[in-house]
């Protein structure tokens, strides 16, 4: 099992270095997803399923997902559709797809073997619940004030501005 | 019971996706490469705490973890509510062209 590790972060490092060389942002943020979706497999076998389980959710899924948003919405105009076009063409793919198919060899291996977690010991959600809301009450309070402070952040700079405001001083 | 996965191991492979992830903040100047290179760093901070957290059994690196999660997750917000604002602004993903202060 532990070969899962040693592939999983031999594809995550590919990867990453594949997020920080590409010249299109959409390209980048393929690789990304291959490489968290890889630390993903590298916090499974560690014995962290629940970490794991997060990582493809939150980071995978809806940080990318913002990611993807904004370049949509930066990239109004009439290149656009030449770059949707240029992404329908399957070469740009291929790099992705070839990582994301040794992850989902791995799955099907570990499956195989039994389906559990393949580190020495696992530390299951429910201890880590028991931790979050014991001693670590306080850290969850401040997570939830950080997060209203990044809500309260981010409408505050993402509203339009009127045209008076950016051409005067005072905001 | 399979031998578990050294830590040194899983300590080198987070700091070799922290380094990547520093590499790309320094060198790139989009911004949007920039905020994805950040990702790249607090996730591999979160992957040594898991690390950490698997050496000694116990869930308190995941905890960690998760904190790191909520902060990524407030700190794209922000970071990207920058991008567009600097887009709406300067006509550009430029970090270069926001050099200069006002004051």
């Amino acid at each position: 099992m532990n070969v899962v590790f040693y592939i999983s972060a031999a594809v995550a490092v590919a990867s990453t270095v594949m997020v920080i060389t590409r010249l299109n942002a959409v390209h980048a943020l393929l690789y990304l997803i291959v490489s968290l979706l890889a630390v993903a497999v590298v916090f499974f076998v560690l014995g962290a399923p629940f970490v794991a389980a997060l990582e493809v959710i939150i980071y995978a899924g809806a940080i990318m997902v913002m990611f993807v948003f904004v370049i949509m919405m930066l990239n109004l105009g009439p290149h656009a559709t030449r770059e949707e076009r240029a992404m329908l063409s399957p070469g740009i793919w291929i790099g992705p797809g070839i990582l994301g198919l040794i992850l989902a060899g791995e799955l099907v291996y570990v499956l195989a073997a039994g389906g559990g977690a393949a580190g020495a010991v696992t530390v299951t959600p429910k201890e880590v619940g028991i931790a979050l809301y014991g001693p670590y009450l306080v850290g969850v309070e401040l997570a939830s004030l950080l997060l209203t402070g990044g809500l309260v952040g981010a409408y505050h700079l993402g509203r339009r501005e009127s045209p008076q405001d950016t051409k005067g001083d005072k905001t | 019971m399979i031998a578990a996965i050294p830590v040194q191991h899983g300590l080198i492979l987070a700091s070799a996706l922290f380094a990547l992830g520093l590499v790309g903040l320094l060198v790139r100047r989009n911004i949007i490469f920039m905020l994805l290179s950040i990702e790249i760093m607090l996730n591999a901070a979160g992957l040594a705490f898991v690390v950490a957290a698997a050496r000694w059994d116990q869930p308190d690196g995941q905890v960690m973890f998760l904190l790191i999660l909520t902060m990524a997750a407030a700190e794209v917000s922000v970071g990207l509510a920058l991008v567009l604002q600097l887009n709406h602004r300067f006509k550009t993903l430029d970090s270069d062209a926001a050099s200069t202060m006002k004051g």
